[in-house]
């Protein structure tokens, strides 16, 4: 049995969910092989390399892979299937954008956002918000499956395997016309080790700069948002955490002015600390907080930044 | 323009899941049901296509048809879709839960039959939290898709979305027929007003079942057990901001 693990790409390097799901990859098969997509991605390969117990890297190249389109991606996914028992991805919004369109070419059942691998065939899943887990087992001879990074560790560094080229696909009938990422020096949400976000209780976009930016600063923290907080403009849709946004698990979450809706607690309640502020005492995110302050975040907050020092 | 949008009746997102005793799945008796709200904001999309509001062009689109997938009751789902401005429904009606590979195949018959120019739907549903028929039935038509959608543009011929991704937005250009889902803030749906909610009980919702479409809809996936996650319990409260600096020091995490 081998497996192939798309790797999730970031300019030279590749990000840490490819560290993860090489870890979900492994309990698979001993037989891993990273498949690394894009254009002028040869350093993102020679980084995938070092990953401890990889079998080789395959890197694949044309305009359509360089900005990820899930037709270019698929059609050199299908192209390598045969030598694979199962295909995994990260589920960022690249995995979830294309892993199920590879899975439909190959007629197989796409297992989503697994937490946990029981065996070989059998995935533990979060449906529902995450107000339930499912435990599958596919009947696929073939499996095509995205790994949710927060609930496997990263794999080391160390290997030295092999690069090849292999062909690149083009999109056909999609072309990318251009983007607008958010610029950054904070640590990336998905990875950080704490995560600050704000609610809707901020009331303007300035108001969420001005109170969770120093606060983030001072952390060292990537800074999150609730659906309501993106919904009314104060955050940009990169920073929602919660069910249908950006999952977290990071060792401390602190929640500033978020009332705590089931949509946001399943993408921040396997944090390993939760804090809320909050002025409603009732609000639910303190059923899930380990320490909480019912107060005004606007007291608060400056109080925070003064015992941080 | 005919635009096709599948829409599924799942449970309500104000209502908390819970766990069946004998771990076979999620307890739904009598539980309030609602339209999936993702495929809500799909059927607005396509009502303001057609109404020329915002940035879409008067005439672009001139007919929406609706199609679900389920049981009896979702009938009252695709009512809902009639009331808020679609033009007519289907039903295919099915008691067993498909899975996303069948849902795909069954709309792919569906739209090899009523061909539409574009195929709008949500990202996911917030059931089984797959995030997959989309895309599925984009690859099983050979259609271009653009998935999370944040905004759309029909124009000569394409479809120009701009889409939620990690990072920030990515606006692609997909040549129609497409598929299209859609995130959170493409709109904000509207209450169907009591005349169109009248006015939807005289259109027409056709009732077909799996079996006429004759396509493989075997599970491929055995649900082993389903389980309630594990709790968190309550923590406490502390008085001020000084006091947890000093209790996130003594656990380690500052």
């Amino acid at each position: 049995m081998a497996v192939l693990v798309i790797a999730d790409r970031d300019g030279d390097t590749v990000r840490d969910s490819t560290h993860k799901t090489v870890t979900a990859a492994l309990k698979l098969s001993g037989d891993v092989d990273i498949l690394v997509i894009g254009q002028g991605s040869k350093a993102a390969a020679d980084a995938a390399a070092k990953i401890a117990g990889v079998r080789k890297v395959l890197l694949a190249e044309s305009a359509g892979l360089g900005h990820q389109l899930a037709e270019a991606v698929e059609a050199t996914v299908v192209g390598l299937a045969g030598g694979y028992d199962a295909i995994l991805s990260p589920a960022t919004t690249d995995g979830k954008n294309f892993m199920p369109r590879i899975a439909a070419k190959l007629d197989v059942a796409p297992i989503s956002e697994i937490i946990e691998v029981v065996s070989k065939d059998t995935f533990v899943r979060p449906i529902y918000a995450g107000n339930a887990l499912e435990t599958i087992q596919s009947g696929d001879a073939k499996k095509v499956i995205t790994v949710r990074p927060t609930s496997f560790d990263p794999a080391g560094d160390g290997g030295s395997a092999k690069v090849e080229t292999v062909a690149g696909a083009d999109a056909g009938k999609a072309a990318f016309v251009s983007d607008e990422m958010v610029k950054s020096d904070r640590p990336e949400l998905g990875a950080a080790k704490i995560v600050v976000s704000g609610g809707r209780a901020m009331g303007s976009a300035e108001e969420f700069h001005a109170v969770m930016d120093p606060l983030a600063d001072r952390l060292g923290a990537a800074v999150g948002a609730s659906r309501a907080a993106v919904d009314a403009g104060y955050a940009p849709n990169d920073y929602q955490v919660g069910q249908t946004g950006k999952v977290v698990a990071p060792a401390l979450y602190i929640a500033i002015g978020i009332s705590g809706a089931i949509q946001h607690l399943a993408g921040m309640k396997d944090s390993k600390v939760i804090v809320a502020i909050n002025k409603d005492a009732d609000a639910p995110i303190f059923q899930v907080a380990d320490y909480g302050i019912v107060g005004d975040y606007k007291v608060v907050v400056p109080e925070l930044m003064k015992a941080l020092g | 323009m005919k635009v096709l949008v599948p829409v599924k009746r799942v449970i309500d997102y104000n209502v908390k899941a819970r766990v069946k005793a004998d771990q076979t799945g999620v307890d739904l008796a009598n539980v309030k049901m609602s339209m999936n709200p993702f495929d809500e904001i799909a059927v607005e999309e396509a009502v303001r296509m057609k109404e020329g509001k915002e940035h879409h062009a008067a005439g672009t689109v001139d007919e929406i048809v609706v199609v679900s997938i389920g049981v009896t009751q979702a009938q009252e789902t695709i009512r809902t879709a009639l009331a808020m401005g679609a033009d007519r429904g289907l039903l295919i009606q099915s008691d067993a839960d498909l899975e996303p590979l069948a849902v795909a195949k069954l709309l792919k018959a569906v739209v090899d039959e009523e061909k539409p120019d574009l195929v709008l739907l949500g990202k996911q549903s917030i059931d089984g939290d797959n995030n997959a028929v989309g895309q599925m039935l984009a690859a099983l038509l050979d259609w271009p898709q653009a998935t999370f959608a944040g905004k759309i543009v029909l124009a000569n011929g394409k479809a120009t979305v701009t889409r939620e991704v990690d990072g920030g937005l990515q606006t692609l250009s997909a040549a129609l027929p497409a598929v299209v889902s859609v995130d959170l803030r493409l709109n904000t749906p509207r209450y169907a007003s009591l005349p169109n909610i009248m006015k939807a009980k005289k259109k027409e919702i056709a009732v077909k079942a799996v079996a006429d479409y004759g396509v493989d809809t075997v599970p491929r996936l055995k649900v082993v057990k389903v389980t309630a996650p594990a709790q968190r319990a309550a923590g406490i409260k502390v008085a001020d901001a000084a006091e947890l600096v000093s209790k996130l020091k003594i656990v380690g995490v500052l």
